[in-house]
């Protein structure tokens, strides 16, 4: 509502700068704990930005999720506790604070084109160090990994080639340095 | 969720499910369950019948009951409360009970029966996803398609429920799975490898907590739930602090009973209904020590004018409470009974108060705001008032081993700021999710508990009707509980605010086609007595107390009386009305006010 601050109800904070993060969260790979995860962010009206989620110890049966969302430092700090107050999850970790931490994903891109355009993809690509894993006579899959802007640049640059589609992997991330999570 | 997490000791005993439910009840100390059967869960009935007396199961009337029941056994004796249903609606009704049990945080263990796990997902006869449906409205599920699995998850269902900030936890068990046979064993230390809630406070914190208390001038201890949930150690220690620090203590409606009302130190509740001292003193603190409550709105009003004056400790068991809407200055993760220690410790070691005439001062303040009996109304020779009936109840019962439940609505504003709690565990009501029903059947799994006690739900005519039919409960097991029914004839909660917020136009909340509540209590083969007059209301409600017997007490009060104080929408703490104030209300509220209520 326009004028919070006159409701009985708490006022919507004041702008507060809204803010990216990259979640680590280390949970039990069983049924139903990414629909946890989910859950939470939906029914607290969180963000996702990106999602990634594998089983990543098997002998434990540990999966690791990364998340990247948004938000004010308070509801930042709101995700991770409300994360971590969740039976099934072991720890999670905010990369974005927490040190230096690498972050990647992997994208598929596919590019359709002929003559001129197939050479200025290919060096392009070169210029990226994304890889051809898929060509035909009129067009590309490329590979490529990176950051996200990264990511985004590429593809901006093969939209006017011929830009068909493109399939992400969204975000993982890990610490430097010898420590683990 | 199955889960690895159940090992079973080669040394078990083989037996059914059905039979492993039964065991590991009796082996979690259960000694009653309340239920209701069907289709997916007659093989535990079976096992329920053979066994030799060690459980005993009360059967309801509707499955909501059963959790509000369990809710009341658990919140009067500190156990986990327990409840069995079947799938399908047998689920779908217990999910008001288990989100109302999620809000105020109450250790449910809730089975439910599951088609076969072949059948899952197949749209099956009474099928539904109820670890889906149940997952945001419990501390966790469980969905067991292994007997393998089923002790361990069954123990681990009881450890989740009543460990760290307490909650419902429902286990879903399919048919097959209740036929299969299996290896049972007993519980042993659940070491849950993610799962473990911290006690124990940092005591660097406690500590500087500890030389913020003795530096202030303006202290107010601010309690909830928390303390209750910690068991009765943690109200002991709460009393001996506000004794050595000499502070003034309110509390909010989750917490009454932590600390004694008859306490001088006491400022009663604080919030929208609260009185005005307490909600003066949290407007002007200099220090606010909140040990186990959690900033709700009905507490803060408006939060940017939210004691503005203030530094803030937080003690919670549960991280996701701190800087949720608040943010503090000194937060302290851990149970209330083990800070609370510490911190009684501490202070003893020191020197105790420096400011001791700043102390004075303050007091000096709270008894100028308490002078003003902001709880005073004015009586009528003819027509009963509610906060009159509250009261004579309230004389008429305190020296009497006495709980209160209540329903929803300005009888329980009234019963909160009327009827006077010396102990924890005395006062049961439905606080954050606000559950109109609640009361009636939370009073029938309190008399089970405490078979010789007084047991009375303080209800609204309207409230009542929700859960009504658990009267043929209470009259089963000859539970002797009393409905003392403030009837007003209106939803008379919603009709304040309709006569404040909306022009007076009251849109359906009237309680048309009342039922007579004396012959409806006869109906049920319990008694029933009607009181409208004021002189006559002692003699009805000594009259009550004296049957032994499920008792429907109609006490016809006056319709129109609105519940004061009242923090209006739209404002902050010291611009709380009272009921003298009540001409002025119109003005006080805002337009946009009216959007959020
Ligand atoms: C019609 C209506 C009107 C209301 N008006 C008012 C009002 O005027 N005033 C009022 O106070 N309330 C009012 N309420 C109730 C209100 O909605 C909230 O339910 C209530 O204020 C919450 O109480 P609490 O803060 O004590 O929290 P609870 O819900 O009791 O939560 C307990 C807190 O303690 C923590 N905790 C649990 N166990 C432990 C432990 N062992 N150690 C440490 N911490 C622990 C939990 O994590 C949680 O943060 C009203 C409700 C209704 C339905
Ligand atoms: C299940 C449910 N539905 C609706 C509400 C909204 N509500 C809150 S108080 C109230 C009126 C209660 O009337 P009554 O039981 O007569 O109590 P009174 O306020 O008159 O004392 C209503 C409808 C609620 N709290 N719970
Ligand atoms: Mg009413």
């Amino acid at each position: 509502m326009a004028n919070g601050s006159t409701s009985h109800y708490p006022a919507a904070p004041a702008a507060q700068g809204i803010e990216s993060h990259t979640l680590c969260v280390l949970v039990d790979n069983e049924p139903g704990v990414l629909a946890r995860v989910i859950g939470l962010f939906s029914g607290r009206g969180y963000n996702i930005d990106s999602l990634t989620v594998s089983e990543t110890e098997h002998e434990k049966h540990l999966s690791r999720i990364t998340i990247v969302t948004r938000g004010t430092p308070m509801v930042i700090e709101q995700i991770k506790n409300q994360l971590e107050r969740l039976v099934p999850i072991h720890r999670v970790i905010d990369m974005t604070v927490s040190g230096p931490a690498i972050q990647r994903e992997l994208a598929m891109v596919k590019v359709r084109g002929k003559g001129d355009d197939r050479v200025e993809a290919l060096r392009l690509a070169d210029a990226f160090r994304a890889r051809v894993i898929d060509a035909g006579p009129e067009s590309f899959v490329f590979e490529i990994t990176g950051a996200s802007d990264k990511i985004e640049s590429f593809v901006a640059l093969m939209l006017p080639i011929g830009l068909v589609e493109v399939s992400r992997t969204g975000v993982v991330a890990i610490q430097r340095g010898p420590e683990g999570m | 969720m199955t889960t690895k997490k159940a090992a079973v000791s080669a040394l078990g005993r083989e037996m059914t499910g059905a039979e492993m439910v039964i065991e590991a009840l009796a082996d979690q100390g259960v000694e009653h369950i309340f239920g209701y059967p069907g289709g997916a869960v007659l093989p535990i009935y079976d096992a329920l019948f053979q066994q030799s007396n060690r459980l005993q199961h009360i059967l309801v009337r509707h499955e909501q009951g059963a959790v509000h029941a369990a809710e009341g056994y658990a919140r009067s004796t500190g156990k986990v409360g327990c409840v069995l249903v079947t799938s399908g609606p047998g689920a779908t009704n217990a999910v008001t009970g288990l989100t109302d049990a999620l809000c105020d945080s109450i250790p449910i263990v809730c089975i439910t029966g599951q088609v076969p796990t072949h059948l899952i997902g197949n749209d099956a006869f009474q099928e539904c996803d109820t670890v889906g449906i149940t997952r945001p409205c419990t501390k966790y599920n469980y969905l067991v398609k292994n007997i393998a699995d089923l002790p361990g998850v069954l123990h681990e269902a009881f450890h989740v429920a009543k460990s760290g900030r307490p909650g419902p936890v429902v286990v879903d068990i399919p048919k097959d799975i209740q036929f299969a046979k299996g290896l049972y064993a007993k519980p042993k230390e659940i070491a849950h490898k993610g799962y473990q809630p911290k006690l124990k406070g940092d005591l660097e914190r406690i500590k500087a907590a500890i030389e913020m208390m003795r530096h202030a001038k303006r202290p107010l201890f601010y309690t909830g739930g928390g303390i209750i949930n910690s068991g009765p150690k943690a109200s002991e220690l709460l009393r001996e602090l506000v004794k050595l620090t000499g502070f003034p203590i309110t509390s909010t409606l989750m917490g009454l009973g932590a600390f004694p009302a008859s306490d001088q130190r006491w400022l009663g509740m604080l919030g929208m209904h609260g009185t005005w001292e307490a909600n003066w003193a949290m407007h002007d603190c200099d220090l606010m020590i909140c040990i186990g409550a959690r900033f709700d709105d009905r507490i803060t009003g408006r939060l940017d004018a939210f004691a503005p004056h203030s530094r803030k400790i937080h003690v919670d068991i549960d991280p996701s409470s701190i800087n949720k809407n608040v943010k503090v200055d000194l937060p302290i993760v851990g149970d209330c009974t083990h800070v609370l220690e510490d911190m009684v410790r501490l202070w003893r070691a020191g020197s105790g108060a420096t400011e001791k005439k700043a102390l004075a001062d303050w007091w000096q303040q709270i008894e100028k705001w308490r002078a003003r009996k902001s709880l005073a109304y004015r009586n009528t020779p003819d027509l009963i008032k509610p906060q009159y009936a509250i009261q004579r109840l309230y004389e008429l019962t305190k020296r009497r081993d006495v709980y209160i439940t209540t329903e929803v609505g300005q009888h329980q504003m009234w019963a909160a700021q009327f009827f006077h709690f010396e102990e924890p565990h005395r006062w049961m009501t439905s606080g954050g999710l606000g559950t109109m029903g609640y009361g009636l059947p939370a009073a029938v799994g309190v008399q089970l508990a405490h078979p010789d006690a007084l047991v009375i739900d303080i209800a609204g005519e309207a409230s009542v009707q929700m859960t009504m039919q658990e009267m043929s409960t209470a009259v089963q097991y000859r539970l002797p509980i009393k409905i003392f029914i403030l009837n007003n004839q209106y939803m008379g909660m919603v009709r304040q605010w309709q006569e404040l917020l909306h022009g007076g136009r009251y849109a359906e909340s009237y309680s048309h086609s009342l039922p007579d509540f004396v012959k409806l209590a006869e109906a049920y083969h319990a008694v029933g007595i009607r009181c409208d007059k004021p002189g006559e209301l002692d003699a009805a409600i000594r009259e009550m107390i004296g049957v032994k017997k499920p008792v429907i007490f109609d006490c016809v009060v006056d319709p129109d009386e609105n519940c004061f104080p009242m923090i209006p929408s739209g404002r902050a703490h010291n611009e709380m009305i009272l009921g003298d104030a009540a001409e002025s209300i119109d003005e006080a509220v805002t337009e946009a006010g009216k959007v959020m209520v």
